[in-house]
């Protein structure tokens, strides 16, 4: 038997991979450790991706995401268009609080990374994936002084997901259950500071909770004491973004990919797409007016697992690729993501995808797969 | 029937007459997790030993399964085509992946018997 994973691809490199303020806690409980993006963390603990999918979905699930960059810029309005050149956000209709997803754009029109930015007192607060982070914050240095920022290193970041998980946070920290979707506060829990945002990535309602590294284990212990919380790995939380339809960067978006061909249109702020003021406008809003080649779409196959690089056609002709796959334990069958031609991007319309030298039957699907159920 | 005898990569043979039956162990059904998905090789295929033969996924990987041993795969087990999950719930009976009529049985006598794969598996968990 031979493994050909995501996962254990990335194990080859035999770089010496950091550990977030949890990794002796993960292998306490059983986390089976893998290098992922510099670092080593969990991709299933004991009961296996499929249970903690299925307990997500159910209950509540906590997630180490320590190794993405909390990223922070102390900056007033004044610094909002120089931002706004390289994020093509509307900061100033941001809400207090209030968060947003977008890109960071490089200059061929194409993502460099996908964030979020949160609104705060004194600037702006950006959550950026843990392979990209150090790029992202040489980028944002380009167009921001950098003493005005700082990548906190002292910060761990817990994803709380699950239907269950607001009335379980609100028990530790009283008022969490009146944020709304993609809003955060300031809370107090042991004399420390946390960050609380209503947002996630599995198409649950839940919470990242950002929180001091000394804090981290016992915060999540105290969770934990609530019989309906799990810890989640990686693993489940690759299956239920895909359910969700959500991009997983590096693969279903990169720099040649622009938001407009990643169907991430949403992201720009209309201002951007009508008046350009960004780097790579040039191709984007020439996209928007003539359309893209290519299009994100999902797609469905009828039994066989096509995982990412899998060819799509039709009629034989090859027309895209997939970019994210796997099974997806809520949806019981197998889903995935890719790049098609745009002439073919249609909901339901039938295509092949080849795997292992063999053609099998699929159809173009609506994103998400599964349902999600934030609260509004 | 012969003694089981197990490869280096994770599957087991059980020789009866000339045909074998082949299928991976509860290591490795173990190291893979929640099997989702399993593809047999076509009855009348004619593999060599140590090639690729049947294809076994679990939620986030897909992983060849090779035949320790060479000759024609004169059947295959469509439970576990129906019911992928058969694989973990009894990887070394129910589960059995194909079987093959062997070109020369002095193959067998390259794999390990079962304390030696034991011992094995132990120290090479992946």
């Amino acid at each position: 038997m031979g493994k050909k994973s995501l996962f254990m691809s990335q194990s080859a490199e035999k770089i010496q991979e950091l550990k977030t303020a949890l990794h002796s806690f993960h292998l306490s409980n059983g986390g089976k450790m893998v290098p992922f993006a510099g670092y080593e963390m969990p991709v299933q603990y004991l009961e296996g991706i499929m249970n903690e999918h299925k307990h997500v979905r159910l209950k509540a699930g906590i997630f180490d995401v320590s190794h993405m960059g909390q990223f922070s810029i102390k900056c007033d309005e004044k610094e909002y268009k120089k931002l706004e050149e390289i994020i093509p956000i509307d900061l100033s209709s941001l809400k207090m609080h209030q968060s947003k997803y977008s890109v960071l754009m490089n200059k061929n029109g194409g993502i460099d990374d996908d964030l979020i930015v949160t609104k705060v007192n004194d600037g702006l607060n950006i959550v950026l994936n843990a392979a990209c982070k150090h790029n992202d914050v040489k980028r944002i240095h380009e167009v921001i002084n950098q003493k005005n920022t700082k990548l906190h290193e002292d910060l761990s970041l817990i994803a709380f997901q699950g239907p269950k998980a607001a009335s379980i946070l609100e028990t530790l920290v009283p008022g969490v259950k009146d944020l709304k979707f993609m809003n955060g506060n300031s809370y107090n829990y042991d004399n420390e500071k946390l960050f609380i945002n209503r947002s996630g990535y599995t198409g649950e309602d839940g919470y990242e909770i950002s929180l001091p590294n000394k804090l981290v284990e016992k915060f999540c212990k105290k969770l934990l004491e609530d019989k309906d919380v799990k810890l989640i790995g990686l693993g489940a939380r690759d299956s239920l973004r895909l359910e969700a339809g959500l991009c997983l960067y590096g693969h279903d978006l990169d720099p040649k990919t622009t938001p407009i061909e990643g169907s991430l249109s949403w992201a720009l702020s209309k201002k951007h797409k009508s008046d350009g003021s960004f780097l790579g406008s040039e191709i984007v809003l020439k996209q928007i007016k003539d359309g893209t080649k290519k299009k994100r779409v999902g797609i469905k196959p009828e039994k066989i697992i096509a995982r990412e690089g899998s060819k799509i056609f039709i009629n034989n002709e090859e027309v895209g690729v997939i970019t994210s796959g796997g099974f997806g334990p809520s949806v019981n069958g197998p889903i995935a993501m890719g790049y098609i031609k745009t002439d073919f991007a249609e909901i339901g319309k039938d295509v092949d995808l080849e795997v292992r030298g063999k053609k099998h039957k699929a159809k173009i699907h609506a994103l998400p797969f599964y349902k999600k159920s934030y609260v509004k | 029937m012969s003694e089981k005898k197990y490869s280096k990569k994770h599957e087991w043979v059980e020789l009866e007459g000339d045909v074998a039956t082949v299928g991976i162990t509860v290591h490795a059904a173990k190291q893979l997790g929640d099997i989702v998905f399993t593809e047999v090789p076509d009855k009348g295929k004619k593999i060599e030993a140590g090639n690729e033969a049947a294809v076994v996924e679990s939620v986030k990987a897909a992983s060849d399964v090779y035949s320790p041993i060479g000759g024609e795969v004169v059947e295959t087990n469509s439970s576990i085509v129906s019911d992928p999950s058969l694989v973990n719930k009894d990887p070394e009976n129910a589960g059995w992946f194909f079987k093959i009529k062997v070109t020369n049985k002095s193959e067998i006598d390259t794999l390990m018997n079962k304390s030696d794969y034991e011992k094995y598996a132990t120290e090479n968990p992946n």
